[in-house]
């Protein structure tokens, strides 16, 4: 043909060349400059297998375990898998309805997709595991898998060494560093939260190939890129068990804290907040509804008030007052102050227990009758220290003392949120009188331990120590010392190491103040708390509070002359120092010292431990709990009677009979409720806490109302049909 | 059996018969990797010939056979049988709707029985370029006429609008390749530049706001007049055309373009479009859609885009070097949809990276300049349009696919040529290289 045409064939092979070029281009593009291809195939492709190490186990100071790990079973399914499963059967076995089934599958579905094993039922009990096992031929994509769990060997120790929980989405974001993904478990208070890096030891991960439906095709890179897991470290506490579970005994029916602190180290041996609660409730199958009612419950069992209670020491804080005057400089332990049963130099009378002339002589004289009039004196010395000029320079300086002493400080504890409770500042009172417009008779009181002075049990505790150690302490702490310890491990328990001297006062003063205190044990409020074979050193305390009854308090150490245990007890509304407090602060340091308790005691110690002392309105609220929880299963029973009765009324045809009985049914229930209802209105709160209680009682009797509603409406629903 | 040797390969093209074996091996080895699972012993598997690499070796035999059947032939049977099968192919789409078998949405196939489907637009290529060859070599034709253009143009077009009806798109695309062929015959230029113009401002219409292209357009018309001022003086017809042209293009953009993606195409197909240049299609602006769901069915299912976004991850995941033959997770972990056949460029990429893919579509251009040289050879007429069309038909198959999966185009099924497993596609294309390399034997020879 034309050469016309020729010169086409070079345009053919142009536009071929063009359209190879502009592919390369893309080409480029994509797989040189583009990095986020790479990544997206990786995300596509790798599955990281999580293996979970087993968490270190807590060890009290003989070596005793106090928390161990067994395996737990969980129900897996698969929901893509599970076409052709029993279902009936399924739902019989773990006690659910179908209904119920169909939603756990949709939310599985929903959250962790349908290709993906999730659990459908954790923490199976063994008789549960059991069964399931036998059945498991029957549901296809259900598998049962084991996990490591807690157990509580000696069922104590619960709020010390906390919890571990699934971690939740506030918690991720708190520690998104970390490496936690959803569906691990992380300690969420005590020991457990604290030592949380060192129990959990490290996972591993295997990296898998899987498909586009997540189904494992194999290792990546021969495991080239896999970590091994390894086991969470041991830690071991100097937590004595037997004593820890002797003061919970004590302790319990009461509302109260007990704290039991070696001055030689500053390792905490017993800490006992109470109400308490078994640790084994938040393991199992029953975790969750054990964990709300603890939540809900008005006397807080979660609560640890060792650490985080505000008491006003009262008498207990006399020891500490003089100290600080001794070492002011401001009295010698043969200061006297003439009492005649009250303090009134400062318009206000201040009551002493005692009439009689002479019994505040001496230091030593005034601690042992625990005189009301001398320590007051003794306190505005301090504040009106010539020395400083004005009373609030006087106060800044008592202050630094009690904060040296650790009062109105955190200690540092070993555990998550301690309270520094209070020693006021300035300010408060600045605030409360006016600038410079008090003095030490407007704050008389806090020389006996009152006025807006409050401390925690474990700083009382601490205080003993320090008096026990003529001053010095170390900051309490449970655990001594960490398997395999390692750099980190040796600078976080370095500041429990370390010895901190509070005060240089020459050993006369501290000796005075001993014998004062000796002396409360022989012929003083405590004089008929006796430990047997063990000289002690104690301080009663009956503090006034605004929730009603006097807490009833007790500080001692023992022995007098080489100190190896300091102790603070509080009973909250239980009136004198020695009656309550006193003996189970003896207990405890007779099971300490002692290793056991003398056996004709043994009798003494169930009568405490029966003793109820809650106050009524906290057991007004577990009655109305319990009324509510009447009323609800009652409402259930009739709903469930109703349910039957409907579906007879679908089988037998004479319908007019039935339908009339149904809302007759009804009726009835709403009269027992009114009945039970209006009782709950009558107990009004006395504790401020239970103001946010009888909110939360509204609700409740909202719900309930809701639930006859709904009620109606379902057997409406059901005799239209 | 030395004498008939001689006689086959007499005059036969040795190179792209090696670029053919190349293209075979390579495309057997890239189903392997697609098929391949660690932990099972692939050796068995493919002696048990019941995977697609085992099958695809079968087809590759069974065209080897062709393919010599062919070479045997005689040049003069093509010329003698060009209209007549041509007839018979359109016969056989016909036939496809009262007889056909749906496959995946379309019903093109017709079952042969056996396992086997045949697709009649699928042969119908062969057909077509032989029909066309046949028509342009006739010996009182003048191309340069209109007639002459149109019925050429009809020969191609019919197949195509045939395999449209039976929802074939990408097929029914193929046929649009002749006219690359029919260019080198002498159809104006025009037709061509106002085709990929057409293109060109189509896809600006995707791709850029109305508006702002509305505006694009009236401002290169205005330059245009002010540039052309003195001509326009001279000779009015010429503003005439500029804004005819202007007034065109931007119906098009406003109206057409918009009017063809919501009442023409199906909701799937103008999504897939739209994914193509990374946006979204909203279907209940589509005619089908709103019909479907005013007649009450089940809403249509809403396609995304799954396929050209893992395509591209198992490209893009190759880099310069690849990740190694049999080391790539996209291809292990089937994350690419049809990846043995339509996307099994991706294969390549993943495991071969850029290197891999330039030296393989090297080997492509390398081919089709060959079949250019080759049909530039020729003496006839006939085996010159033949080749132009072969070369068109494969250039038109590369392009497409490899755009396809590097998302330069939207989906629409067509095979990557001797790469993609399937035996009819395999067969077309030995079928169509193999006529070609018959007649370049005979290429002293003038056919008509």
């Amino acid at each position: 043909m034309s050469v016309f045409n020729q010169s086409r064939s070079r345009v053919v092979q142009i536009i071929f060349l063009l359209i190879f070029g502009v592919i390369l281009i893309q080409l480029i593009n994509l797989q040189i400059f583009s990095s986020k291809y790479k990544l997206a195939a990786e995300n596509n492709a790798i599955y990281r297998k999580i293996i979970y190490p087993d968490r270190g186990i807590i060890f009290d100071r003989k070596k005793k375990a106090m928390l161990e790990n067994t395996i737990s079973y969980d129900l897996v399914v698969t929901p893509i898998e599970s076409r052709g499963t029993d279902t009936l059967a399924l739902c019989t076995l773990l006690n659910i309805d179908t209904v119920e089934y169909k939603r756990r599958m949709r939310e599985i579905i929903f959250k962790y997709t349908a290709v993906k094993p999730s659990v459908f039922e954790g923490l199976l009990t063994q008789e549960l595991y059991a069964k399931l096992y036998e059945n498991m031929y029957k549901f296809p994509g259900f598998n049962l898998t084991d996990r490591s769990v807690r157990t509580y060997p000696f069922n104590t120790g619960a709020q010390v060494l906390g919890y571990i929980a699934e971690v939740d989405t506030s918690f991720l974001r708190r520690h998104k560093e970390e490496g936690y993904e959803m569906g691990d478990y992380a300690g969420m208070n005590g020991l457990e939260r604290t030592y949380e890096k060192v129990l959990m030891g490290e996972r591993g991960i295997k990296r898998f190939i899987r498909d586009n439906k997540s189904r494992i095709q194999g290792s990546y890179e021969n495991g080239m890129f896999d970590t091994s897991a390894v086991a969470g470290r041991n830690l071991y506490t100097s937590v004595d068990v037997e004593v820890q579970q002797l003061a919970e005994k004590l302790l319990a029916n009461k509302i109260g804290s007990a704290v039991a602190i070696n001055p030689k180290t500053g390792g905490i041996i017993a800490m006992v907040s109470s109400p308490n609660y078994n640790p084994n409730d938040l393991t199992g199958s029953a975790r969750r509804k054990n964990l709300g009612r603890m939540l809900l419950d008005t006397a807080r069992p979660m609560f640890n008030r060792a650490i985080k209670g505000q008491y006003p020491p009262g008498s207990t804080f006399k020891p500490l007052g003089a100290v600080i005057a001794l070492d002011e400089g401001l009295i010698t332990p043969n200061y006297g102050y003439p009492c005649y049963g009250s303090y009134s130099n400062c318009g206000v009378v201040v009551k002493c227990e005692h009439k009689n002339a002479g019994h505040a002589a001496s230091l030593r004289l005034a601690l042992a009758n625990s005189c009301n009039s001398y320590f007051s004196q003794v306190f505005r010395m301090a504040i009106d220290n010539p020395e400083y000029h004005n009373s609030t320079l006087g106060y800044l300086k008592w202050k630094e003392y009690m904060n040296k002493f650790g009062m109105g400080t955190t200690l540092d504890v070993d555990l998550p949120s301690e309270n520094k409770a209070s020693v006021p500042d300035t300010a408060v009172y600045n605030k409360a009188y006016g600038r410079n417009r008090w003095n030490s008779c407007t704050i008389l009181t806090l020389g006996i331990g009152q006025d807006k002075m409050t401390a925690t049990p474990m700083q009382l505790a601490n205080m003993m120590c320090i008096i026990a150690n003529k001053g010095y302490y170390y900051t309490p702490h449970f655990v001594d010392s960490i398997e395999h310890e390692q750099k980190d491990d040796t600078t976080y328990l370095a500041k429990y190491r370390k010895k901190h001297s509070v005060i240089h006062t020459s050993d006369t003063v501290f000796r005075a103040v001993h014998e004062g205190m000796h002396d409360v044990t022989v012929y003083g409020t405590a004089s008929a708390i006796k430990i047997p074979g063990v000289e002690y050193c104690a301080k009663t305390g009956t503090a006034q509070n605004p929730h009603g009854k006097n807490h009833s308090l007790f500080v001692c150490f023992a022995p007098k002359d080489n100190p190896k245990i300091a102790v603070a007890v509080i009973v909250e509304n239980a009136g004198f120092g020695a009656t309550w407090a006193g003996p189970i602060g003896a207990f405890i340091m007779e099971k300490y010292l002692n290793d056991t308790i003398a056996a004709d005691r043994l009798s003494e110690v169930e009568r405490i431990s029966k003793a109820d002392l809650i106050p009524d309105a906290i057991k007004n609220w577990y009655v109305k709990k319990e009324n509510q929880r009447q009323a609800k299963l009652i409402l259930e029973a009739e709903a469930a009677k109703a349910e039957l009765n409907a579906e007879a009324k679908q089988n037998i045809s004479d319908e007019e009979d039935n339908s009339e009985k149904l809302p007759l049914g009804t009726e009835k229930n709403k009269e027992q409720l009114e009945m039970i209802l209006p009782e709950n209105k009558i107990t009004k709160p006395l504790l401020p806490q239970n103001k946010k209680d009888s909110s939360k009682k509204k609700n409740t009797n909202t719900t309930t109302a809701l639930f006859i509603d709904e009620n109606k409406k379902w057997l409406a629903k059901k005799s239209k049909a | 059996m030395s004498t008939r040797n001689s006689f086959v390969s007499k005059g036969v093209d040795w190179t792209i018969v090696t670029l053919y074996a190349i293209l075979v091996v390579i495309g057997i080895l890239c189903i392997f990797m697609v098929e391949y699972r660690t932990g099972t012993n692939w050796l068995q598997l493919f002696l048990g010939g019941k995977t697609n690499y085992s099958k695809q070796l079968i087809f590759a035999g069974a065209c080897t056979l062709i393919a010599t059947f062919i070479l045997l032939a005689d040049s003069k049977l093509f010329t003698a049988f060009a209209n007549l099968t041509y007839v018979f192919g359109i016969l056989l789409m016909l036939a496809t709707f009262v007889i056909g078998k749906d496959i995946k949405g379309s019903r093109s196939w017709i079952a042969l029985g056996g396992g086997f489907n045949l697709q009649p637009a699928e042969l119908c290529k062969i057909f077509t370029a032989l029909a066309l060859a046949k028509y342009m070599s006739m010996q009182n034709l003048d191309f340069t006429k209109k007639r002459s253009q149109l019925i050429a143009v009809g020969i191609v077009l019919l197949p195509a609008v045939l395999a449209r009806l039976q929802h074939e798109t990408g097929l029914a695309l193929v046929y649009l390749s002749f006219f690359i062929a029919m260019y080198r015959e002498g159809l104006p230029a025009e037709i061509l530049v106002i085709g990929i113009s057409f293109g060109a401002l189509v896809v600006a219409t995707l791709t850029v706001d109305p508006n702002t292209l509305a505006i694009a357009l009236t401002l290169i018309a205005a330059i245009l007049i002010y540039i052309l001022r003195r001509q326009i003086k001279r000779n009015s017809r010429l503003l005439m055309i500029i804004v005819a042209t202007w007034a065109i293009c931007v119906g098009i953009q406003r109206f057409a373009v918009p009017y063809i993606f919501n009442n023409v195409f199906e909701c799937y197909q103008s999504q897939r479009i739209y994914s193509a240049v990374g946006k979204d299609y909203d279907c209940s602006q589509n005619k089908h859609n709103k019909s479907e769901i005013a007649a009450g069915a089940k809403a249509s299912f809403k396609p995304d885009d799954y396929n050209v976004r893992q395509s591209k991850i198992a490209i893009g995941s190759g880099g310069f070097k690849g990740r190694g033959f049999l080391k790539g997770t996209q291809t292990r972990g089937k994350y690419v949809p049809e990846q043995h056949t339509d996307f099994i460029f991706t294969s390549l990429g993943e495991a071969f990276g850029f290197v891999g893919c330039a030296t393989f579509l090297l080997i492509y251009l390398f081919l089709l300049f060959r079949i250019v040289n080759i049909a530039e050879r020729q003496r006839s007429t006939f085996s010159r349009v033949y080749a132009y069309s072969v070369a068109s038909i494969l250039f038109f198959h590369i392009t497409v696919n490899v755009c396809m999966t590097i998302g330069l185009f939207p989906i629409i099924g067509i095979a990557l040529p001797l790469i993609s497993y399937g035996g009819s596609s395999l067969l077309t294309f030995t079928i169509l290289i193999f006529i070609l390399l018959r007649l370049d034997a005979d290429r002293q020879m003038v056919l008509r």
